[in-house]
């Protein structure tokens, strides 16, 4: 499969980083030479220099043999005339990053015209993503499945946790809650459990279950839910934007710093009046005091630099915040940031990279399935993925106690069928038509048959 | 310094090289030499057993920057020729080894410089490893291998930087691995046809086969006293044209398959070669017409003349060496010139000659107009400075290490001629030089130390200095120190 990558900003290159291991060729076009051979010798990608919304450009990139074309330069503007050219050309979809709020509803009903078969938004993805951690405070990430039917949580097991020296069969045999540990974070290490796997303290387990067995899992473990109701945020990005937007409208009091002036100004414009707006310096301590951030119910840190962001939360932390959640632009820092006791992290870059990648492995046109949807999971050392199951798949009809798989590669998560969640169990089978989710060590997995051996 | 990824990637280099040793085998048991067997199993065996020892367990950390091509890239030469050069030393056909590793790194870097007085005893199975050695080294046994491992990884383009010829070296294709085997698929591809074509024209299959090598790789092995001289005018007019093909740039094959014809005869470096060649071979066909009967000989010879020199073959027709003095310095001028970047072949590069005028230009321009401005380009793009930078840098670094390299093997006391011509064409991957190295001379009369000398001249030549001279800085050694 042939793909042509115009920009290679942070995302451009996480979304290269993440094709490059998967089998497909990749162009790659951007008008800073120097940048762009960097990269291309670091992911084994080629590179063609220029500007990608040309025609003699697009051309050498050979953009008319191209199956996907993603357009993810800082311009919402080249990103759309990339497309509108590449799908003149007879590139075979074209997936553009488009940002700006103003264009969102037009590009809707544009997309058509515009040749687009996607737009993708970091930051508005970024803002459901916080939306999702907002609404499930104990955990420290939440990635959902199948419209938010299923979600996969990530809790960290603390001193006192009574499923701590408990087996897992043990677990689901006490509680008898619709819910599957899949994936255990211990250390550095990453496993998909089994039966047999005891929880210890400090485990990061991630966990796949509906919204309603969420609230009958505290219930039955004791273990306290608080709502969120107040949240104070840093910063007055895009992201915050979006973010406010939707807390506003879930009645969540919401107060938003930012130093620029303008910005501010401008956020009162476009938000709901009941957000309140403070122009401040939110690296200020005295700022941050006198605006009572020890009160808030949860501290969000979005500012343009990941530096800031880092430092600030840990200052929240510090202050006693119950829930803080930070913005990470630089995948760079990832493994450091991991390390330290930061709990919830959103990388708006790998988000889209994710989408992307989803989109490439649903487009590999797999036989008897589809990819709906990938999220890195347990510090991206895992893959969740969705599969759209087609009638003609071979797993069909079988008990999962039947089946061969791949040995510790893979676990079923989560069936939907009909609408309905199924949490799975050895005795379950996969009906043409279900959605499933699975979590797999392996990458490039694009076809539900390769789980089988 | 990701040394185990060094460690891994030479032990598969190796491996390679135990399993290329299986060709010599079947030759020596198809010509019945049931004495040089053993000296192909033993290096084998060696090398399987090392290569296996190395590149048993894979590295977590793939990363390779571009320091570790370039000691990836040097090492595996050295390897590479110390266990090759084993057989000729283990058979006693070639009873010392420093004389054996400098035979096998000159078949290795497509040189053709032989210290043996007379090739026409060797057995076949010998001869034959003598002119595959070509066929690897021509198109480079990383690249080979980069053709072969399923997953290179990230950053692999750095090790076929490191080992292809060529100011800049750029992909055809995305993926490295599909580049290095479009490379090779072409570079068989003239292999086989031109087997096909010198058989077809009388000459045996086995000179076909051995002087093919010798041809694509660029080398110059040959199986005969007189090297090439002996067969017909067809065969020689054959490896005449493939000689030229092979020090075509690989791109141009490229786009005249994917049918880019226009951007294909539109390469620069590719006509400025071939125009270079056509003006070397009138000129010297006017001049030594009166030595030959009849237009048509004197062209032959000439034609056959420039571009074995020019594409640093070194096969021979007729002894050049008795030429008038004017053809004879526009040979030494070709033969450090060389052929095109990206090809097999040796030599400085059209493509950096090319850089460096036009820059030469450009800055002359700039001293007349201080303000004016001026970009170099090269096939409608301009060329970026550090490209200009690393270019001049290495013709620097050329002249730099012939001078020093003549000065030290003239310690053997033979003449100006001989010591210049013979660095030169140890440097460009040539073969033979002018006078007592001239096509109907030998290597044989320098001392061991001027042999080690030119042993290094041809490595550095073939993987063009700068990975042999990174091999050797020390940053590269030291552990850096965090205190």
């Amino acid at each position: 499969m042939n793909i042509v990558i115009v920009g290679c900003g942070l995302v451009g290159k996480t979304v290269t980083e993440q094709l490059s291991n998967e089998d497909v060729n990749i162009m790659l076009i951007d008008s800073d030479c120097r940048e762009l051979n960097s990269v291309a010798d670091t992911y084994d990608v080629m590179g063609v220099c220029g500007n990608g919304a040309s025609y003699e450009i697009q051309i050498e990139a050979d953009v008319p043999n191209a199956d996907l074309l993603i357009a993810v330069t800082p311009s919402d503007e080249i990103n759309i005339l990339c497309c509108l050219l590449a799908k003149k050309l007879g590139a075979k979809n074209t997936i553009a990053r488009v940002r700006n709020p103003e264009y969102i509803h037009q590009l809707e009903f544009m997309k058509e015209d515009l040749g687009l078969s996607m737009a993708i938004n970091p930051e508005l993805a970024a803002a459901d993503e916080i939306l999702n951690i907002i609404h499930f405070p104990q955990f420290l990430n939440v990635e959902s499945f199948a419209g938010g039917k299923l979600n996969m949580v990530d809790l960290l097991i603390e001193e006192g946790n009574p499923l701590v020296g408990l087996k897992l069969s043990d677990v689901y045999r006490t509680y008898s809650l619709k819910l599957l540990i899949c994936a255990v974070k211990r250390g550095k290490d990453v496993f998909i459990p089994n039966g047999d796997t005891v929880l210890q303290v400090g485990d990061v387990v991630t966990i796949s279950t509906t919204e309603s067995e969420i609230e009958k899992f505290f219930t039955a473990t004791g273990l306290t839910e608080h709502k969120i109701r107040s949240v104070m945020i840093i910063g007055g990005s895009k992201i915050a934007f979006y973010l406010a937007q939707k807390l506003a409208s879930a009645g969540i009091s919401v107060k938003i710093i930012e130093k620029d002036e303008e910005r501010c100004k401008q956020l009162c414009e476009m938000l709901p009046s009941k957000v309140s707006i403070i122009h401040g310096y939110g690296m200020d301590e005295d700022t941050l005091d006198e605006e009572g951030m020890d009160e808030y119910d949860a501290f969000i840190a979005l500012t343009g630099i990941d530096e800031e962001n880092t430092i600030i939360s840990m200052y929240a932390k510090a202050k006693g915040v119950r829930k803080v959640i930070t913005k990470i632009n630089k995948m760079t820092l990832f493994d450091m940031i991991k390390s330290t006791d930061m709990d919830s992290i959103v990388f708006p870059k790998l988000l889209t990279s994710n989408t992307i990648v989803s989109y490439v492995r649903a487009m590999k046109g797999s036989f008897g399935s589809s990819v709906e949807k990938l999220h890195k999971i347990a510090g991206r050392k895992l893959e969740a993925l969705e599969f759209k199951i087609k009638p003609n798949a071979q797993i069909i009809g079988s008990a999962f106690k039947d089946l061969k798989f791949k040995e510790n590669n893979v676990l079923i998560a989560g069936i939907i069928r009909n609408g309905q969640v199924i949490i799975p169990d050895g005795n379950s089978a996969i009906n043409a038509e279900d959605s499933v989710i699975l979590v797999t060590h392996t990458s490039d997995l694009h076809d539900i048959n390769d789980i089988l051996r | 310094m990701n040394r185990k990824m060094v460690g891994t990637t030479i032990g598969q280099v190796m491996l390679i090289e135990a399993i290329l040793m299986v060709l010599p085998v079947i030759v020596a048991v198809i010509y019945k030499e049931y004495t040089t067997i053993v000296p192909f199993l033993i290096p084998m065996a060696l090398l399987a057993v090392f290569g296996w020892l190395l590149s048993r367990k894979s590295p977590e950390n793939k990363t390779i920057y571009a320091r570790e091509s370039f000691v990836i890239v040097s090492l595996s030469w050295i390897v590479v020729s110390l266990f090759g050069a084993l057989p000729f030393t283990l058979s006693r056909e070639i009873p010392s080894y420093v004389d054996s590793v400098f035979e096998i790194v000159s078949g290795f870097t497509t040189t053709g410089a032989s210290i043996l007085t007379n090739v026409e005893v060797l057995s076949h199975s010998i001869l034959f490893w003598r002119s595959f050695s070509h066929w690897i080294g021509g198109m480079g046994v990383l690249v080979f291998l980069l053709a072969l491992i399923p997953n290179a990884g990230n950053r692999s383009m750095n090790i076929m930087k490191a080992e292809s010829p060529g100011p800049s070296v750029s992909k055809l294709v995305p993926k490295t691995k599909d580049t290095a085997k479009i490379l090779y698929l072409i570079y068989l591809g003239i292999t086989v046809i031109e087997i096909v074509l010198l058989f077809m024209f009388g000459m045996p299959l086995f000179d076909s086969i051995l002087h093919t090598f010798g041809t694509v790789g660029t080398g110059g092995f040959g199986v005969k006293a007189d090297s090439i001289g002996g067969y017909n005018a067809a065969c020689q007019w054959i490896i005449t044209i493939f000689m030229m093909l092979s020090g075509t740039n690989f791109t141009f094959f490229y786009y005249i398959l994917i049918k880019s014809y226009f951007k294909a005869i539109t390469m620069e470096e590719v006509r400025w070669y071939y125009a270079i060649y056509f003006g070397a071979v009138a000129v010297i066909t006017v001049k030594i017409m009166n030595m030959y009967d009849g237009f048509f000989t004197a062209l032959r010879h000439a034609a056959f003349q420039v571009a074995s020199i020019m594409t640093t073959t070194g096969y021979a027709t007729v002894n050049y060496d008795l030429w008038p003095s004017v053809t004879k310095m526009i040979i030494v001028s070709i033969m450090i010139l060389g052929a095109c970047a990206g090809s097999t072949g040796g030599g400085i590069k059209v493509s950096r000659l090319i850089i460096a005028l036009k820059n030469s230009y450009c800055e002359l321009k700039k001293m007349l107009f201080p303000r004016s401005v001026s970009v170099v380009k090269m096939d409608g793009k301009s060329v970026e400075d550090s490209v200009i930078k690393t270019t001049l840098v290495f013709l620097t670094l050329y002249a730099f290490i012939a001078i020093v390299s003549i000065f030290l093997i003239s310690f053997d006391g033979f003449d100006v001629t001989s010591n210049f011509t013979a660095v030169i064409s140890a440097l460009s991957n040539i073969g033979p030089g002018l006078s007592m190295v001239g096509p109907s001379g030998n290597f044989s009369a320098y001392s061991n130390f001027s042999k080690i000398v030119l042993t290094l001249d041809m490595l550095a030549g073939r993987l063009e200095i700068f990975p042999l001279l990174m091999l050797m800085a020390p940053a590269n050694w030291r552990k850096a120190k965090i205190k």
